[in-house]
């Protein structure tokens, strides 16, 4: 049966644990960054030598550590791009712009475990000669950043950070900015222009890729805080046994928030692919299964922009059998084992690792332009196709919430949406507002297309009886 | 060779290699780098590529003098790359080509860089639907206001949606409303409602003029462009974020709800208001100018122009115009007068006529005085006039054509320092006829005392003055709109303009009277055409030796100076 498995909320939740560094240190704090920093070069069999950040830099790759912001693309590979030999400053910055509708694991690390991020970050600085670091906080989690800025003290007090880090000659600077409250600043290059103070209107790639031409125009690696969090994790144990945790090509934790009516919602850390979505759902040290009475309608698997999953779907999973040898399973959506892999051939994604379950008592066209308000409130408004679209499915969606919908709506919304992905943005977002749009009406389209029915419905009979209305109003 | 003309401003840069790409299934070789807004040569992007090979693909927000911000997606294309096998070398089909692996997703054209062996595709139907889509979204908030929006008839909106536009709108929620009528400067008006966001304006305003004025307020479709509170839009380049808007969205108070602009006559000419000579196109209609816009001249102005030379029209257009040929205080014709002119000079003894011409004359008219001077020994030069420069485009010089007046010998290095050798020839009883061209001489050391000793004083200008008033022959000329020629810029690119509108009354381009003096005077008889007359000046000219009036071009020619 599937477990937690708790590698970075290992402490952060057991009574009496704090965010000082005292505490951490006690729990074998920095003793990751010690290690790093003490790493000697090491002999290669072609006679070259490996110094100790470029072993750490392999030891992540050999870890098939994959960012934890969304993408879920390989950290070590995203690390290899860096421009290296541009003679200019290298800069890391942790994305802690969390605002992924459903995610709540990063403010957990930030609110319980600080020291765990910083010493990861360090770490991570050290292995690519980054000098200078950020952390870009959301701007609604004022608390967070008042603990972090706390634990730079603290480590700079225990030089962990500053000038000649614990002798090793090794200097780091590290900040946190906060953000001023747009979801578009944890897109990487949005993120990236609002730290250099202007409007988050993410970059254009090529040629702006952030490893080449990021922040102020230097090379730039901006990962996820439960991503450096793992680096950490990665040295201290060694990226070959990091590897065994999880499933091939998945591996390492997972923080999963759990959110939407099930009974015991909240944040628990699996490892990656150990758990299927139905026993996250419902296993009692898990989700505890949904409110008494109610059935599973539907499950946004990985934030909100990931393409909803309808109760009762099957899917074609190529999974390798004992002998290793490729077949084909018929998988129900609740037996898809909760990883990247597996729910992107389910044709979505387990992007931030967060989970809304929707019971039988959920509009889903209201839970829709639910999510639709927020997109058309966070697009940035920079390039056409989600400036315009995003606004115009929610005022779509909103009309046929207020009883102003028509038959065609569902058809009309699908062609707005199918303007916006695939390339046609000039970032991510295109995909994120118009995926749930597409992926609602693909599955659930009868429940729109009724609704705007009833609408017009109504609307006739209340033409047919000019006096009911006025009638109703006394 | 001292006079050696030449259309290029910089040295040839050093040889580029050049690739091979399809667009559309043909084959052309393009440069690997070509240089960017900014003039530096960075990866060849498609949408270059697709210009070489003159394929049109639409865009808003991509200039080429503006930094590449992607923002518009109207210029979305699909593409392919050769093929790689697992060995990395290139997959041969059997017809011996390369196999092309299509890219599963498009592409800006405006920022994308082409590869060796590189296919664009601009006309699938993929991109057909993209271009759609992108012009819906465009117009989905746009307010359809073409029958009063000043940028009907030169609208990108209008011009894409006969290729891309629906006839009717499937839109049926209520439009974002924005602000229309906002006074962002003393020149300009922004309807945000009008506005696509593409930032062309902002990018111009911060990169190119240098004035970080403009920027984006709110979010998503409610985005919209507006300075910071209490700061108006004020530089002397705001008008060309009116050129570069592809929408009605900026107008220029001077010019709005004036003309319909497929009603203008559009007339390739010069600015006069400095030395610099930015290339111009003059709209007119039935006789009257209603605006001037910068046409693109990489040698001189590229795509830009200043406000103030921009502005500087409407003095053509006063009512106190100089329209009668007058002689001695009454209207005569310009036969009678230059019959008497011509007698008078003729007899003047050699030594005492002096000629106060203007370095806002053209270069012909210039060389013509340059003739008569030679012939009658008289002494010359011409006002100079200094006011301030900036990086761009204004220059400290304000008079058009000071080199012409200096390589027709009409003036010296230092212009203007034969003035007070002519106020005291004309003391001293020396100097007994002036002619002047265009200049109030009395704001110029020579006032009315000493020109009222004078036993003829000859004046040829536009509008009323000091000097016209006690000239004896007072010979209405023709603003640079109302006639043809050329201009020397301060860095010698000579540069020819057309005529937009007729001159008023009886009012002549001065090169056309010269033309007739000079040939009763010294018996030359020139060209009666200005083709003519450039060449014959060019061949007489040393800096201008082998030019020709048909080889300057729209853009001109740059000469030794």
């Amino acid at each position: 049966m599937a477990q937690e498995y708790k590698l970075i909320l290992k402490y952060a939740d057991e009574p009496g644990y704090t965010p000082d560094i005292e505490c951490y240190l006690r729990h074998g704090g920095y003793e990751g960054l010690k290690k790093a920093l003490a790493m000697q070069p090491k002999d290669l069999p072609d006679g070259k030598k490996l110094s100790g950040p470029e072993q750490i830099r392999e030891d992540v790759k050999v870890s098939g550590l994959r960012g934890r912001g969304g993408a879920g693309f390989s950290c070590g590979l995203k690390w290899s791009f860096v421009d290296r030999r541009s003679g200019k400053p290298i800069y890391l910055i942790c994305n802690a712009d969390e605002s992924e509708p459903g995610t709540f694991k990063d403010r957990q690390i930030i609110h319980k475990d600080p020291h765990q991020l910083i010493e990861g970050m360090i770490i991570s600085c050290f292995a690519n000669d980054v000098k200078l670091a950020y952390i870009y906080i959301r701007g609604e989690m004022p608390e967070g950043a008042k603990i972090l800025n706390q634990a730079l003290k603290e480590a700079r007090a225990k030089n962990f950070l500053g000038k000649n880090i614990l002798g090793t000659g090794y200097d780091l600077e590290m900040h946190v900015h906060r953000g001023a409250g747009a979801y578009i600043c944890g897109e990487e290059t949005g993120l990236i222009e609002s730290l250099e103070g202007k409007r988050p209107y993410p970059r254009i790639k090529p040629p702006y890729f952030p490893a080449v031409l990021g922040l102020w125009m230097c090379p730039t690696i901006v990962n996820n805080v439960e991503t450096l969090c793992n680096v950490k994790h990665i040295v201290e144990m060694g990226g070959a046994a990091f590897a065994k945790l999880g499933t091939p090509n998945n591996t390492g934790t997972r923080i999963v928030s759990l959110s939407g009516q099930v009974k015991r919602p909240g944040y628990y850390e699996i490892e990656v692919g150990k758990a299927t979505l139905g026993e996250l759902i419902n296993d009692p040290k898990f989700g505890g299964g949904l409110l008494d009475g109610r059935k599973l309608k539907a499950i946004i698997p990985g934030g909100s922009s990931s393409k909803i999953l309808k109760a009762g779907e099957k899917f074609k999973l190529k999974k390798k059998d004992a002998e290793g040898k490729e077949v084909v399973v018929d998988t129900d959506m609740l037996d898809l084992p909760y990883d990247f892999d597996s729910l992107a051939q389910a044709g979505t994604m387990s992007g931030s690792s967060a989970i809304i379950v929707m019971d039988d008592s959920v509009d889903i066209v209201e839970a829709l332009a639910n999510l639709s308000e927020f997109y058309a409130h966070e697009s940035c408004g920079q390039c056409t196709p989600c400036r315009e679209g995003s606004l115009w499915m929610n005022k779509t969606l909103h009309r046929l919430t207020h009883g102003e919908g028509r038959k065609q709506d569902a058809e009309y919304l699908g062609k707005i949406a199918d303007n916006i992905p695939g390339g046609r943005t000039i970032c991510a977002f295109g995909e994120a507002c118009s995926w749930p749009v597409q992926s609602f009406l693909a599955k659930f389209k009868d429940e729109f297309v009724a609704k705007g029915a009833a609408d017009e419905e109504r609307r006739a009979q209340e033409a047919g009886q000019p006096n009911a209305l006025a009638e109703a109003h006394h | 060779m001292s006079t050696a003309a030449s259309t290029e401003t910089k040295p040839a840069a050093p040889a580029i290699e050049k690739i091979k790409v399809k667009v559309d299934g043909r084959e052309i070789e393009v440069p690997r780098l070509m240089a960017d807004w900014s003039g530096k040569l960075t990866p060849t992007t498609m949408i270059q590529a697709c210009e070489l090979a003159k394929t049109d693909v639409p865009h808003y927000c991509w200039h080429p003098q503006l930094p590449v911000v992607g923002n518009c997606r109207m210029c979305l294309v699909e593409f392919g790359t050769p093929a790689l096998g697992p060995d990395r070398k290139p997959v041969i089909n059997p017809d011996g080509t390369a196999k092309i692996a299509k890219s599963p997703r498009p592409a800006i054209s405006c920022a994308t860089p082409i590869s060796p062996g590189m296919e664009i595709y601009t006309t699938t139907p993929a991109v057909k639907q993209m271009r759609e889509g992108v012009l819906e979204s465009l117009l989905i908030n746009h307010p359809l206001d073409c029958t009063i929006c000043d940028q009907a008839g030169e609208c990108k909106l209008q011009e894409y949606s006969i290729d891309y536009g629906q006839s009717a709108s499937r839109f049926v929620e209520a439009k974002v409303h924005k602000p229309k009528a906002v006074d962002l400067g003393p020149r300009i008006m922004l309807d945000a409602e009008r506005c696509i966001l593409c930032t062309r304006c902002i990018r111009f305003t911060r990169d190119i003029a240098g004035d970080d004025k403009l920027g984006i307020i709110n979010r998503g479709s409610y985005n919209t462009i507006a300075t910071f509170p209490g700061t108006p839009f004020d530089n002397n380049y705001t008008l060309n974020t009116v050129d570069i808007c592809p929408v009605g969205a900026l107008t220029s108070k001077d010019f709005r709800f004036q003309m319909r602009v497929w009603f203008l006559r559009e007339t390739k000419s010069l600015c006069t208001s400095c030395g610099t000579g930015c290339s111009t196109l003059l709209g007119s209609r039935e006789e009257k100018l209603f605006r001037y816009t910068p046409r693109d001249n990489p040698a001189v102005n590229g795509p830009w122009m200043c406000d103030a030379g921009r502005l500087n029209y409407k003095w053509i257009q006063r009512a106190d115009r100089l329209k009668e040929v007058q002689v001695f205080g009454k209207k005569n014709t310009w036969a009678a007068a230059l019959y008497q002119i011509s007698d008078r000079l003729k007899r003047a003894q050699a030594g005492s006529v002096a000629i106060i011409a203007s370095a806002r004359q053209t270069n012909e008219e210039l060389w013509l005085i340059s003739k008569l001077k030679a012939k009658l020994g008289a002494v010359s030069d011409s006002v100079a006039r200094f006011g301030e420069a900036d990086k761009l485009l204004v220059s400290a010089d304000k008079n058009p054509n000071t080199n012409g007046a200096r390589l027709t010998g009409i003036c010296f290095t230092e212009i203007g320092s034969n003035l007070p050798q002519i106020a005291a020839g004309i003391q001293s009883g020396k100097i007994r006829t002036l002619i002047v061209f265009g200049e109030d001489v009395t704001k110029h050391g020579i006032g009315a005392d000493l020109l009222g000793k004078l036993e003829t004083l000859i004046v040829s200008d536009i509008l009323p003055n000091e000097t016209v008033k006690l000239a004896h022959y007072v010979l209405p000329g023709a603003a640079h709109a109302e006639k043809r020629g050329s201009f020397t810029n301060t860095k010698g690119r000579v540069q020819k303009f057309m005529k937009a509108v007729e001159a008023p009354g009886d009012a002549r381009a001065e090169w056309e009277f010269l033309h007739d003096l000079v040939h009763n005077i010294t018996g030359q008889n020139g060209f009666v055409t200005i083709e003519g007359l450039f060449n014959e000046m060019a061949k007489d000219v040393p800096a201008f030796n082998g030019l020709s009036w048909a080889a300057l071009g729209d853009t001109g020619v740059t000469v030794q100076i």
